[in-house]
């Protein structure tokens, strides 16, 4: 049993989870219509990238990573503060959230 | 020398309590004074700066002119350094640029003073010095020179200077035409002055004028051949700043500029450049015999085919210019027969009084209000009596009467001539011949101007003020005395810079002195300006419809030197016109509209096309910019993971497995 637990995890499966999770958020921007739901795919592909960030740092024994998502989520706060007040802007204006009907800056 | 002296010689290579950076430097705060500021700055202090700037450059040769063994150089760095070829900045203070900056910066300062009065009234009162001063900045640059490349600069400096002074009056057309007339001539010269220097550097490897003279010195194979075209080069150059043929037909012109401008510059001054730039580079011409005829032979036609003009104009300043252009050809003359001190002491003789008859000319223009043609002139003797007296002793100056200086070195120039063979000779005769019609025309002009009845009565003439009649009175004296250094004193100062002639044989000595000879020529030389004062004066005090009757007598010769051979015509019609049309139909049309138009006007079409696809991409659809971001991203990663290298090595194998099966 014990010997089970002590065996590690490999590197490919966090990747590979890591590389689902972005690739989920890149689908759920392209297809979805909602500002929302866009907005949050962002947030997925942010979480992404930050789990293969702190793998690697466990793997390397280095803690750079650890600080890049530490820099990664306060961008995404920020992101979020200000994205939402777009958001919301946005919907003031148009009375629509579906990205779609936004292209006023078309040519 | 002394010890400190010994000690910056040993240092630094050059003595450096000469200051002669000083000489240019001044004028040249001065121009940057009065150019910059001058507009707001009090005018009497504009006046001031004006005055004292070629003043100190006049005490600054003089202080140096007394301290110094010769020749002193100065180098202030280096300019141009490519592997064999070293060119540096730098001055050298000899007897030659000695006595050359002397002229410039004593004359300079004197038509400064008289333009303080001349130049009073004018809007461009601070302009006006401003250019002047530029102008000394460039002269003493070019004197000073120490080799070909700085003299360049000053050369086109002055160049410069004289067109912005030509065109002075640039509202009016006429001025600005004759700015560019001179600036676009002048060109044709610097290019051969260029392409001398160019030839200079690929045979010599220097442009120092002592370094050409030490290389050309060593090697008795220099002779004829190269040194001739380069010889020729700069003489094409010295043609086009000195207004001898082909080139002079810029000065005549340049007389639109203000009149002590004609004075300083197109007369005493930058127009000897040309000359002066000969004498420098004297050794090439020693070298060359061809070069040295060709010089001389274009000297005494310009001077008399100058000379002839100079017979039947009437405008005062006219008269001069060609009067001008005829004596800078005994220069050149003088020059050719490798009488370089004869040719400078000249230069120097004709500074005094041609600045004076032009000077006094201006006063005279200046009293009767603008007024330029002679036949509305007349009887002003009474009126203006420091100008009449002063233009008196100008004109007995440069037709060479007796105690006069232009007798002096004019008698020298042609001595010279007259020692060399038989060319010599028919040069000598032409110059006799020239020296006839100047002596003719300057008496013509004196009694047009002064004598007789005023032939406008209703201008009230006024005497000019002081700061004009100054500078008169002391350019008639040294017209009266300048040439009693003569030519002996002259030469063997002048010797050591422009040297014996080193001719086939060995040196010549200067100037052999066989006196009776020379007693002989002066003689007819005096006898010879007497005639053409008795002349004029038969033809315009005591028979004055004379000069009527003769022109109707002849009206094809007449017309031919009124209309000055119709050099001007002609250039238009085989030069101007041409270039011209070439201009409009080839270079307008063809390559600007077509060529140039069409290309700009190609690409801007593609540029408008290459958009109007492209900005379908520009949906404004947020989720297909995502899409392409997308679709890059995969394409880079698909790029840079994939191992291309194996699977075209793989596939190529299969290839061509099966092509081998």
């Amino acid at each position: 049993m014990s010997s089970l637990f002590a065996q590690e995890v490999p590197l490919s499966w966090y990747l590979l989870l890591s590389a689902a999770l972005f690739s989920l958020g890149v689908v759920g921007f392209l297809i979805k219509r909602n500002l929302i739901t866009i907005f949050m795919s962002i947030e997925l592909m942010l979480n992404g990238v930050n789990l293969s960030f702190v793998t690697f740092a466990q793997q390397w024994h280095a803690v750079k990573g650890q600080i890049f998502v530490f820099f990664v989520m306060m961008v995404a706060a920020a992101e979020a503060a200000v994205g939402l007040a777009i958001i919301i802007a946005v919907f003031r204006a148009r009375a629509t959230l579906a990205v779609d009907r936004i292209d006023l800056m078309k040519l | 020398m002394n010890d400190f002296q010994m000690t910056m010689l040993l240092h630094h290579g050059y003595i450096m309590y000469a200051r002669l950076w000083l000489i240019p430097l001044v004028p040249f705060v001065g121009f940057l004074v009065n150019g910059l500021f001058g507009r707001h700055l009090p005018k009497w202090l504009v006046t001031t700066v004006a005055l004292l700037a070629p003043l100190a450059s006049f005490c600054a040769v003089l202080c140096d002119s007394n301290s110094l063994l010769y020749p002193c150089v100065e180098t202030f760095g280096q300019w141009i350094n490519i592997s064999a070829l070293h060119i540096d900045f730098s001055f050298v203070l000899d007897q030659l640029s000695l006595v050359m900056l002397l002229v410039v910066t004593g004359v300079g300062f004197l038509i400064h003073v008289y333009s303080v009065g001349y130049m009073g009234d004018d809007k461009g009162y601070a302009r006006y010095f401003s250019y002047l001063n530029l102008f000394l900045f460039f002269m003493t640059v070019l004197v000073l020179a120490g080799n070909a490349l700085v003299m360049f600069i000053g050369w086109e400096g002055v160049g410069l200077a004289s067109y912005l002074l030509i065109g002075f009056w640039f509202q009016k057309k006429s001025a600005a035409d004759a700015g560019k007339k001179a600036f676009i001539v002048n060109r044709i010269g610097d290019f051969g002055f260029l392409i001398g220097m160019f030839l200079l550097v690929a045979n010599f490897g220097t442009l120092t004028f002592t370094e050409i003279a030490t290389k050309l010195g060593q090697d008795p194979g220099w002779n004829g051949g190269v040194v001739t075209v380069i010889a020729l080069c700069l003489m094409l150059g010295a043609a086009g700043k000195s207004a001898q043929l082909p080139l002079y037909i810029w000065l005549p012109d340049a007389m639109e500029g203000p009149t002590p401008v004609s004075a300083l510059i197109h007369a005493a001054t930058m127009v000897t450049a040309g000359v002066y730039m000969v004498a420098r580079t004297h050794v090439l011409f020693d070298h060359s015999p061809f070069a040295l005829s060709v010089v001389a032979i274009i000297g005494a036609a310009t001077a008399i085919f100058a000379a002839t003009i100079a017979l039947v104009q009437n405008d005062i300043k006219r008269v001069l210019a060609y009067s001008t252009i005829s004596q800078l050809g005994y220069m050149f003359l003088g020059c050719g027969v490798a009488a370089y001190s004869a040719a400078i002491f000249h230069l120097m003789t004709h500074a005094f009084f041609k600045a004076l008859l032009f000077m006094a000319a201006g006063s005279v223009i200046h009293a009767i209000g603008g007024e330029q043609d002679l036949r509305k002139m007349g009887g002003l003797r009474k009126k203006l009596p420091v100008t009449f007296w002063t233009m008196t002793a100008a004109v007995l100056a440069i037709a060479g009467l007796f105690p006069f200086a232009g007798f002096f070195s004019k008698d020298a120039i042609l001595y010279a001539a007259f020692l060399q063979g038989t060319n010599g000779k028919i040069l000598w005769f032409v110059g006799v011949l020239t020296a006839l019609l100047t002596s003719f025309y300057m008496f013509r002009l004196w009694y047009l101007t002064f004598l007789g009845e005023s032939r406008s009565p209703e201008i009230h003439p006024h005497e000019s003020p002081w700061s004009m009649r100054g500078p008169l009175i002391i350019l008639a004296l040294l017209s009266i005395g300048g040439g009693w250094i003569g030519m002996e004193r002259f030469g063997s100062f002048l010797a050591p810079s422009v040297g014996a002639r080193v001719v086939e044989g060995g040196a010549v000595p200067y100037l052999p002195f066989t006196i009776s000879w020379e007693f002989f020529l002066s003689v007819i030389a005096v006898l010879v300006a007497l005639e053409g004062w008795l002349i004029a004066d038969k033809l315009y005090r005591r028979k004055p419809a004379r000069p009527a009757q003769y022109a109707a007598a002849l009206p094809g010769g007449y017309k031919l030197l009124a209309n000055k051979y119709y050099v001007d015509e002609l250039y238009g019609a085989v030069v101007v016109k041409p270039l011209l049309g070439f201009s409009k139909f080839v270079l307008e049309w063809v390559v600007d509209f077509v060529i140039l138009g069409g290309a700009a006007w190609l690409l801007g079409g593609i540029a408008t096309f290459t958009g109007a696809i492209l900005q379908r991409w520009q949906s404004g659809n947020l989720r297909s910019y995502a899409a392409w971001l997308a679709a890059g991203a995969a394409a880079l990663l698909l790029f840079l993971l994939v191992p291309w290298a194996t699977v075209l090595a793989n596939l190529s194998a299969i290839h061509l497995g099966m092509a081998g099966h």
